[in-house]
């Protein structure tokens, strides 16, 4: 039986963790809806509309927001397609296709950067959309396709059979009864490409040096780099990034812990 | 033989060979060249944007280049470098000072709060995971920024110094020639503690609860139990909270970036930031490639040996 003095311990445990881990972002908050001795912030929310007029995160907002959606489309969709040959078809030479995307799970951004941004320059392709997001979507799909695969490869062989004697092809299989079915796997894919995606600095960083294509987190480390004169305004830009995810994650929280454990647990 | 003939026993062959797999309990799935037209669009993006320039980073790491100019091969002086070159093996050695905080101290921690929480069911848990977890969410420049202004000369954390009569203590925390590195690592240690502790309470929920209650009537206090139900039962859980954060810990380059910008001095350089300043600030692209493949090289590694030692029963 579990004593009152263990049911205790174990709250105190938790308060004090949950202080510790919200304690960072309760004083940006805070600290983005204070005035300070810059002149520009007056405090309250109206920080905010200072931040997004001087810090331009209007423009850094919609950039991240055409980067996101567009990674996250074409990644989701070609994972679908891919995770789903691996999964439930058989063609020569599947396992090693799939061995070689695998690698890419691991591979970390920082050693192809380089030799991106050095091929990318030499076509005239840096400081466009298609060097922000192309390089995101091959990452992605790498995840993307050994997840849908798991999901594919736990789906019930009596359903596709069923599919197939009522006369779909592979492609209506997929789409009229897997990919239903599959909804919450592909939430979860489509949650992390997103997140990834949003919170990405290296890839922006390298690839983009006009100030239109600057995602959020690359125009908030900007700011700090340029605004000096208080920390308001730079409190309220980090919110103004960070916030979009959060919300996401505060309605689907299930989805994203879930996503992230498991994502790695069937590696 | 005819055509349709050549077909219809090809088929007849690849219907005998599906059945045979089928009985050997083989992966689903028929024959079905169709599959490579559903794996080609993934396939030839991620070909094009993350293989060749990977094999393109080990071509250039043999290079001495600097971006502009025609480069000259030298061999695998590049990576000679990284154990030569003191400042790169400084880069290095943060990296694993960088290990401890981003993932030996989250999971030692972690795996202990979770045992104590394990054994009762606790109103509440999915607010407190929640919560716990969400700086995992939160993009790494914001935290970067967040904990800049925590480190600050007139940040709280000096103002509690202050407060209790410590202020001799206080100081730029980042600008500390001995301390930056350990505040970077503090930093990781925040972002990696709940995810350790959220996997570890979901490995420890699986422990039927007679099993706790079995340990007790053996007489065996809280050290035995954690050692002999907790441990073995979270096996798995230690196993992918090692993998995740120890990868965090060797690519960590945005906190680097925004908090120290690997400084004071070379203070808190790590390898993934000598990348970036080698290839676009110092014109060493070579150099930056061969850190760059030697890295990729360190994370296959760890992930086979991690795996290996999870698998061991």
């Amino acid at each position: 039986m579990i004593s009152a003095r263990e049911r205790t311990l174990n709250y105190v445990v938790l308060v004090v963790f949950a202080v510790y881990a919200l304690y960072p972002l309760v004083m940006i908050v805070d600290l983005a809806v204070s005035p300070d001795l810059s002149g520009d912030a007056a405090g309250g929310l109206a920080n905010f509309e200072g931040a997004w007029e001087q810090g331009r995160f209007g423009t850094y907002l919609r950039s991240s927001v055409v980067v996101s959606a567009i990674t996250v489309s074409i990644a989701t969709f070609l994972s679908i397609l891919s995770g789903y040959a691996f999964g439930t078809m058989r063609f020569p030479g599947r396992a090693l296709l799939f061995w070689t995307m695998l690698v890419g799970i691991m591979v970390p951004t920082e050693a192809i950067v380089v030799p991106l941004y050095f091929d990318l320059r030499a076509l005239d392709l840096t400081n466009t959309y298609v060097a922000l997001i192309l390089p995101q979507v091959a990452q992605s799909v790498a995840f993307g396709t050994f997840w849908m695969r798991a999901y594919f490869l736990s789906s019930s062989r009596d359903v596709v059979e069923a599919a197939r004697i009522d006369g779909a092809g592979h492609w209506q299989t997929l789409w009229r009864v897997l990919a239903p079915m599959g909804r919450p796997a592909i939430v979860t894919l489509t949650l992390l490409i997103f997140m990834w995606t949003w919170n990405e600095f290296l890839i922006p960083l390298v690839m983009v040096t006009s100030e239109n294509l600057r995602t959020a987190p690359l125009g908030l480390a900007f700011f700090q780099g340029q605004y000096t004169s208080g920390v308001a305004l730079l409190a309220a830009g980090a919110v103004i990034v960070a916030l979009p995810v959060v919300i996401v994650y505060l309605v689907l929280q299930r989805h994203f812990i879930q996503g992230i454990v498991e994502g790695s647990t069937k590696g | 033989m005819s055509a349709a003939e050549a077909q219809t026993a090809a088929s007849a062959a690849a219907a005998d060979r599906s059945a045979r797999r089928e009985r050997r309990g083989a992966p689903p799935g028929e024959p079905r060249r169709v599959g490579y037209v559903y794996v080609a669009p993934a396939l030839v993006i991620y070909a094009v944007f993350l293989l060749f320039p990977l094999v393109r980073a080990v071509q250039i790491s043999f290079y001495k280049w600097d971006g502009l100019t025609l480069g000259g091969w030298v061999g695998l002086r590049n990576y000679a470098d990284i154990l030569a070159d003191p400042a790169l093996r400084a880069a290095f050695g943060h990296a694993a000072v960088l290990v401890v905080f981003f993932a030996l101290i989250p999971t030692a921690v972690g795996l202990v709060l979770a045992s104590v929480v394990a054994r009762a069911r606790v109103r509440g848990l999915t607010f407190f995971r929640t919560v716990i977890f969400l700086p995992q969410v939160v993009a790494m420049v914001v935290v970067a920024v967040t904990w800049r202004q925590i480190y600050a000369p007139d940040g709280p954390i000096n103002d509690v110094l202050r407060f209790v009569g410590l202020g001799d203590l206080a100081r730029g925390w980042l600008g500390d020639f001995d301390l930056a590195l350990p505040a970077v690592g503090m930093v990781g240690t925040w972002v990696s503690i709940g995810l350790c502790f959220v996997l570890f309470l979901a490995g420890t929920g699986k422990i039927p609860r007679e099993l706790y209650e079995a340990a007790r009537i053996d007489g065996a206090g809280p050290i035995r139990e954690f050692v002999s139900v907790t441990l073995p039962a979270v096996r798995n859980e230690i196993v992918v909270a090692l993998t995740l954060t120890v990868i965090a810990a060797l690519r960590t380059f945005d906190l680097v970036y925004v908090t120290t910008g690997g400084g004071p001095g070379n203070a808190t350089t790590v390898p993934s930031y000598e990348v970036y300043r080698r290839a676009f600030e110092l014109g060493a692209v070579g150099s930056a490639a061969a850190i760059g493949v030697t890295l990729t090289a360190i994370i296959l590694l760890l992930n086979l040996v991690i795996a290996r030692i999870g698998e061991q029963p």
